[in-house]
């Protein structure tokens, strides 16, 4: 599945070919340590601070308010359909950093590596990180690399943290919903979750269903350009639509009415929810964000994201409401009303 | 997704709605026995889109929900074990035992796996001839054929490291109990469209005749649980009861043969203990005894379990339509999905977790 | 319970001895066990219950039900007006 890495072009040849997989004296601080970090960790990050590989980046930040995010990834199976564990620590850390309107600057990575990892698979996802980082325009300028015994983690654990600069003026928040205020989702739901679920084990699917995993930074850019008045930002990860959505009502002590015809699934993530019998509103999604605007800048805000490559199936999904403060609501295609509660845990696929 | 999009259509529902109030001249009470038909209704709204005259109440159609205890209690003794690879469809795996569910058993270090498909146990058993594999065998008439299907399977290949916890439960003698209870309600019943696929309708007219309610195998979209409901509230309306198939897509009055000859070569049929509602004669299915080497049950021999259930779960009333979840005193306190305190809570399918999830007292 | 989804039997072969269906839900596809289904043919469509096919879907039986509800619908929506 995975190619290996040509390591005799790289730079000098050194113990580390003589190795398939990830040793426990890879992360012991030594020769084999050095070599991980020259021969296969800098090429792909390239960066100036990185490079200098001090103890610490020294950042030269515009003036203003920082953003401090920080995320751990453990997804499982570390390699599926659209993207791996890679994507989404590049993409997860820029994004939940941009919610909040800043501009991303730099990022950390921690890997924790699981002795007997294969070199290649860990190449793999460091040219993913690689690529990511240059789409989404942020560098990764510090790091750290631990090695843990066999069956001590699942192959690769990987933590990002990330920061950005806020403009001055802009404060989102989610506790700044006012009723009229508009609910937009920048598109299709629950391809990320379903592309894990559908390659987890004893789930043998042949799909055609593919991670959405992106960096947001840009979209919100020209959502925030096109409506300034935004009161919130956030992308529904773990736990969906409907959790992000109810963290909204509680926040703001509002209440969240939703149209259901509204809601875009694609048909093969349909399919595989409809067998397994999960709700796409529970599901994760790692390549969408929901924006709430006041409502006279909503249709700007929506051209304008499905004008921008990650916002094409955009649509207003909902109105935030005096009624029922803390519940969403939901309009059913039968014209009928029911609530979207938060769920407990994770969606587990049912038969009955 | 074809075949499923076109009976979701909100028309053909609007259309089969007005055609039910005007048909609707008294109050009726009709049961859902099928949980999957109890998810849909409450998450299209269809109660809330029907006359008033029409209350729907939610029958045990949940086998989640209706193990009973000390089974669970058993497959969590099981599961403990070192060297067992427990597998299980996803809704069991919350499911609580009188101290504990298999999610618990996993963290402290057993091997608990979730199948998808019962054909997945076996693949794993053959893969790993050094454990013991067993698999949890729930569901009705629907669930049982494939279940079976794997107990033959095992025992083609020569496997002798695969074995099943049966607790299958049959709907007829459920629809009996509930209709000779002297507290009964119900008037109508929409019966479980999948199960029928199986059974046919054979077994319900007895049934229909016996108590005079008419019996309708019904499907699972909106546009067919409507539909079923018509069909219901017109025979109710003409004093004709009787069985009468809406599900015409799919059942067919002979059913599955081929599925119910290997149900009976593998099961056969026996007394079962329903959660909350008590023993039902007659009304679960066991592996046979030439087959006992495939039952988990007696090949690990799990003794001295002791079964308490909490007071205060009212979901035997519940699954028996005499109550709606609700009207539980530690509805939405105590019992929540995050706590649940019975089955019902539990299973995505449990009456009460359906009205939890998608409807609120003070919502309007 | 017995949630149970249509989908098309696109390929069918043998796996240990068991008839086995390459089956489309509306571009996912999965394996199911079509032992109960002998009947059932390339293109033809099967509700699927955790991994077995348990009946072939009467396609002309939908397309008539489908009808008379449609006939229903119209009827309904003229009548109120």
């Amino acid at each position: 599945m995975t190619e290996r890495p040509d390591f005799a072009n790289m730079s000098c040849p050194l113990p580390l070919m003589d190795h398939d997989s990830i040793q426990l004296a890879h992360g012991a601080g030594g020769l084999l340590s050095a070599d991980l970090i020259d021969k296969l960790i800098l090429p792909r990050f390239a960066s100036p601070e990185l490079d200098k590989l001090e103890d610490q980046a020294v950042l030269d930040l515009p003036p203003g308010r920082v953003a401090f995010s920080t995320d751990t990834f453990v997804v499982s199976p570390i390699f599926f359909p659209g993207g791996d564990i890679g994507d989404l620590a590049v993409n997860g850390t820029v994004n939940d950093v941009a919610m909040s309107g800043a501009t991303v600057h730099a990022l950390s990575v921690g890997f924790v590596l699981e002795e007997g990892l294969p070199l290649a698979d860990f190449h793999r996802i460091l040219c993913s990180m690689e690529a990511a980082a240059k789409k989404a325009g942020v560098r990764i300028v510090t790091g750290d690399t631990k090695v843990v015994g066999r069956g001590s983690c699942d192959g690769i654990f990987i933590n990002t943290s990330g920061v950005g600069v806020i403009p001055d003026g802009l404060n989102l928040s989610a506790a700044s919903l006012v009723p009229g205020d508009r609910v937009i989702l920048s598109g299709t739901l629950a391809d990320h979750g379903m592309a894990v679920m559908t390659v987890r084990e004893g789930l043998s699917f042949q799909s055609s269903v593919q991670s959405d995993t992106a960096p947001l930074n840009d979209l919100i850019r020209m959502i925030l350009a096109a409506g300034p008045g935004t009161r919130t930002l956030r992308d529904p990860t773990r736990g969906g639509a409907a959790t992000t959505l109810n963290e909204f009502a509680k926040a703001s002590g509002v209440g969240i009415k939703l149209d259901e015809s509204a809601f875009k699934v694609r048909p093969d993530v349909a399919g595989a929810c409809e067998i397994l019998g999960i709700d796409p509103l529970y599901v994760a999604n790692e390549g969408k964000l929901i924006a709430v605007v006041p409502a006279d800048q909503a249709e700007a805000v929506l051209a304008a994201m499905r004008a921008h490559e990650h916002g094409r199936e955009a649509t207003i999904i909902g109105t935030v409401v005096a009624d029922h403060p803390g519940l969403v609501a939901m309009k059913t295609g039968f014209g009928a009303e029911r609530i979207v509660d938060m769920p407990v845990g994770e969606q587990l696929p049912r038969i009955c | 997704m074809k075949y499923l999009d076109e009976f979701r259509d909100p028309e053909l529902a609007k259309g089969l709605l007005e055609e039910i109030r005007r048909t609707v001249t008294q109050p009726w009470t009709i049961m859902e026995i099928c949980g999957g038909q109890t998810h849909a209704i409450m998450r299209f709204g269809i109660d809330q889109l029907l006359p008033p005259e029409i209350t729907l109440v939610h029958g045990p159609g949940c086998p989640v929900c209706v193990t009973p205890l000390e089974t669970i209690d058993r497959a969590l003794a099981v599961a403990a074990r070192e060297n067992v690879i427990f597998t299980s469809f996803g809704d069991m795996l919350r499911v609580p035992g009188s101290r504990d569910d298999l999610f618990r058993v996993k963290s402290r270090g057993g091997d608990v796996r979730m199948v998808y498909s019962p054909l997945e146990a076996v693949k794993l058993a053959r893969e790993n001839p050094g454990k013991e594999v067993v698999f949890l065998a729930v569901g009705f008439e629907t669930t049982a054929p494939g279940n079976a299907m794997a107990v033959k399977q095992a025992a083609a290949e020569g496997l002798t490291n695969f074995s099943e916890i049966v607790s299958h439960v049959l709907v007829p003698p459920a629809m009996e109990a509930i209709l000779s209870s002297p507290d009964n309600l119900v008037q109508g019943f929409l019966a479980a469209g999948h199960v029928c696929t199986i059974m046919g309708w054979d077994e319900y007219e007895p049934i229909a005749a016996r108590y005079k309610v008419p019996i309708v195998p019904t499907g699972f979209e909106p546009v067919d649980i409507l539909e079923g409901i018509l069909k219901t509230v017109r025979l109710l309306e003409k004093g004709t009861p009787g069985v009468e198939n809406q599900y015409l897509r799919l059942v067919r009055e002979e059913g599955n043969p081929v599925a119910r000859a290997v149900v009976n070569e593998i099961y056969e049929v026996c007394d079962r203990k329903w959660r909350g509602i008590g023993m039902i004669p007659r009304s679960g299915l066991r592996i046979r005894d030439e087959l006992a080497a495939f039952d988990a049950e007696k090949k690990f021999r799990v003794e001295g379990i002791v079964t308490e259930e909490p007071e205060v779960c009212i979901a035997g009333e519940i699954l028996q339509g005499l109550k709606k979840p609700h009207e539980c005193p530690a509805f939405g306190k105590e019992c929540t999905p995050r706590t649940p305190l019975g089955a019902t809570m539990v299973s995505s399918e449990g009456a009460c977790a359906a009205y939890h999830k998608y409807s609120r007292k003070g919502l309007s | 319970m017995c949630l149970a989804v249509p989908g098309k039997v696109l390929e069918i072969t043998e796996e240990n001895g068991l008839a086995m269906g390459l089956i489309d839900f509306a571009g996912t596809r999965n394996k199911a066990c079509l032992t109960y289904t002998p009947e059932a043919g390339v293109g033809d469509f099967v509700i699927v219950h955790a991994g077995f096919a348990l009946q072939v879907l009467n396609e002309e039986e939908a397309a008539a039900s489908l009808k008379e509800l449609g006939r229903l619908a119209e009827f309904m929506e003229k009548d109120k007006t």
